[in-house]
């Protein structure tokens, strides 16, 4: 049966992220035939709504207000319950980022819906609509449905593949105007670490540094090799606890939970909670000096060797062909 | 300052999953505080050592989780909540209801949990709990400052920092990084055998738990494809690197 269908969009350094695009897809197999909308946030550039058309979405709903420049729960979560009350969709979809992890629990406990979060695919058999989603970490995988009221789920990045951009689509455009009052948290300042560099959860290669990294300088061959593939940096949980990196950059069951298309672990031994976070990703490469480390078992290609030697020569010979 | 700590026992990050009648096996398994739990709990005894108050742990599971709730009471909370009565159980959208009529029952400045647990991974229940309650929340926070009924906390944002802040009372989820948890001491651990679990049901708590029937159903569990080891490259070095690169691009066709 055919569903009208809400996306949540959402941009990051002023740009519509991949994973709106992603979601979109998702929602144009639950909605089938029925309407996809998209809603937009916050003042930002005209050409994103054609973009979600592209991508998409047959409407698109506008809340330009000033207060939604910047994402807070509060500002955010009196915008949607609007647009929810005059688009009335069958199902609403995000990413499951920051951004979808703290605002979609919150809007289904305002109008007391089921959610189902961090899904990786979603299956339309008959009527019924079924989210596939990873539990520990990955290292099984469970089926659930919504059995009561609008369907809600998240998506994580870079599971579903984003459709073709078809530039010939438009999508309606409809303004909604919301009152935004009383944000009770107040952010005072960010601090931009992250500029440059690639989401571990977006990324299509993460090169990632063990203990075998011995030392906070002993990434720098792991970063030049990220560097020259356009790739994000990881880390193990030993890598982190060693002070060696930034928790913000730790693989594994605790931490971030990652599928990229390459995965290169460096000196990392493969810790059944670091394995729980990255073997789901599409090719992995291990190097480690030790042939008995059990990254060997779930790594594709394998080298045998110091990482502080093989890395360097596998930057040199990336570089004879450049990526 | 009255805080309230939201715990999950969970299995140890190093336990592999077994399932068996598609249900997760619990034989034999080595059971923990959920890893972003025990930030919460060691932040709320931290701020408790610093300018007084009252620590409650709660969890809502089987009676299994006493056990965490000891661990809980043996690094400095004060006392336990258990809600094991098993016709509470069932989605987020319930636990979070069981939650809040349990918070309820006290005036708390502050709730504290983990952004998430490391089994279900579904990063609901505090936002839930916090709407709940008509209160503010902040999640996956790194830092925390208590000041005259106002909290400033640093806030991970996919590794960009956040600085918030927020009058009490607020529920605050906990990111890796927020703190150190100690380990129980043998004095502590002592000391926690003497502490209070109140045990509750759906009754204690005023709840018609039929009045909320979860929203949502697992359809299906079942464990991913085994990854079968690949070719671990042979000869020198150089030679062992070029082929990889070659093989990263042509075969796995993937930079």
């Amino acid at each position: 049966m055919s569903k009208n269908v809400l996306v949540v969009a959402e941009r990051r350094d002023g740009k519509l992220r991949n994973v709106s695009f992603e979601v979109l897809a998702a929602a144009q197999k639950i909605a089938d035939g029925g309407k996809v909308m998209a809603v937009l946030f916050g003042q930002g550039d005209k050409t994103e709504a054609d973009q979600l058309a592209h991508y998409g979405a047959d409407q698109v709903y506008v809340v330009d207000n000033e207060k939604l420049n910047e994402y807070s729960t509060d500002a955010f979560m009196q915008a949607i319950t609007e647009v929810i009350d005059t688009a009335k969709p069958d199902a609403i979809l995000l990413g499951h980022t920051a951004m979808g992890r703290d605002l979609a629990p919150r809007v289904a406990a305002r109008l007391d819906l089921g959610l189902i979060s961090d899904c990786t695919d979603v299956e339309v058999i008959g009527d019924d609509v079924i989210f596939v989603r990873p539990i520990y970490a990955g290292k099984a995988f469970q089926k659930k449905k919504i059995t009561n009221g609008i369907i809600f789920a998240s998506i994580r990045p870079n599971n579903i593949s984003k459709c073709e951009p078809d530039e010939s689509r438009t999508a309606d455009v409809i303004n909604v105007d919301a009152t935004i009052t009383d944000i009770r948290t107040v952010i005072k300042e960010v601090v931009r670490k992250t500029a440059g560099t690639i989401d571990l959860t977006e990324a299509k290669i993460i090169v990632s540094g063990g203990r075998g990294v011995k030392s906070a300088d002993g990434f720098k061959p792991i970063n030049e090799l990220a560097q020259l593939l356009g790739a994000a940096i990881g880390a193990s949980r030993a890598a982190c606890d060693a002070g060696y990196c930034d928790y913000a950059m730790q693989v594994g069951q605790t931490g971030k939970v990652v599928t990229p298309d390459l995965y290169i672990a460096c000196g990392i031994s493969g810790a059944v909670q670091h394995l729980a976070g990255m073997s789901n990703s599409k090719i992995i490469v291990a190097i480690n000096k030790d042939p008995e480390a059990p990254i060997f078992k779930v790594a594709d290609y394998g080298i045998v060797g110091d990482l502080f030697e093989v890395v360097p020569m596998l930057i040199e010979e990336f570089r004879k062909v450049p990526v | 300052m009255k805080i309230l700590v939201l715990l999950k026992q969970t299995f140890d990050t190093e336990e592999k999953i077994v399932l068996s009648n598609g249900k997760v096996s619990e034989e034999g398994v080595k059971f923990v505080i959920n890893p972003y739990d025990e930030y919460a709990v060691e932040e709320a005894v931290a701020i408790k050592e610093r300018q007084g108050g009252e620590v409650t742990v709660v969890t809502v599971g089987p009676s299994r989780a006493e056990a965490a709730l000891r661990t809980a009471l043996a690094v400095g909370v004060d006392k336990a909540i258990i809600v094991d009565d098993e016709s509470v159980f069932g989605d987020e959208f319930r636990i979070a209801k069981v939650l809040a009529a349990v918070a309820k029952r006290d005036q708390y400045d502050l709730i504290l949990g983990g952004y998430m647990a490391v089994d279900d991974g579904a990063a609901q229940v505090g936002p839930r709990l916090a709407e709940e309650l008509e209160i503010p929340h902040i999640s996956t926070i790194t830092k925390l400052e208590i000041e005259s009924g106002k909290i400033r906390v640093e806030k991970d944002v996919e590794g960009d920092t956040e600085i918030i802040e927020a009058a009490l009372p607020v529920l605050l989820t906990a990111q890796q990084g927020l703190n150190e948890p100690r380990y129980p001491s043998l004095p502590g651990i002592m000391k926690a055998k003497k502490k209070p679990i109140e045990h509750l049901a759906a009754s204690d708590l005023g709840l018609n738990m039929e009045e909320i029937p979860s929203k949502s159903e697992i359809v299906d569990q079942y464990l991913p494809p085994t990854k079968t080891a690949g070719k671990v490259l042979e000869g020198e070095l150089p030679h062992q690197v070029s082929e990889l690169v070659e093989m990263l691009r042509n075969e796995a066709k993937v930079v």
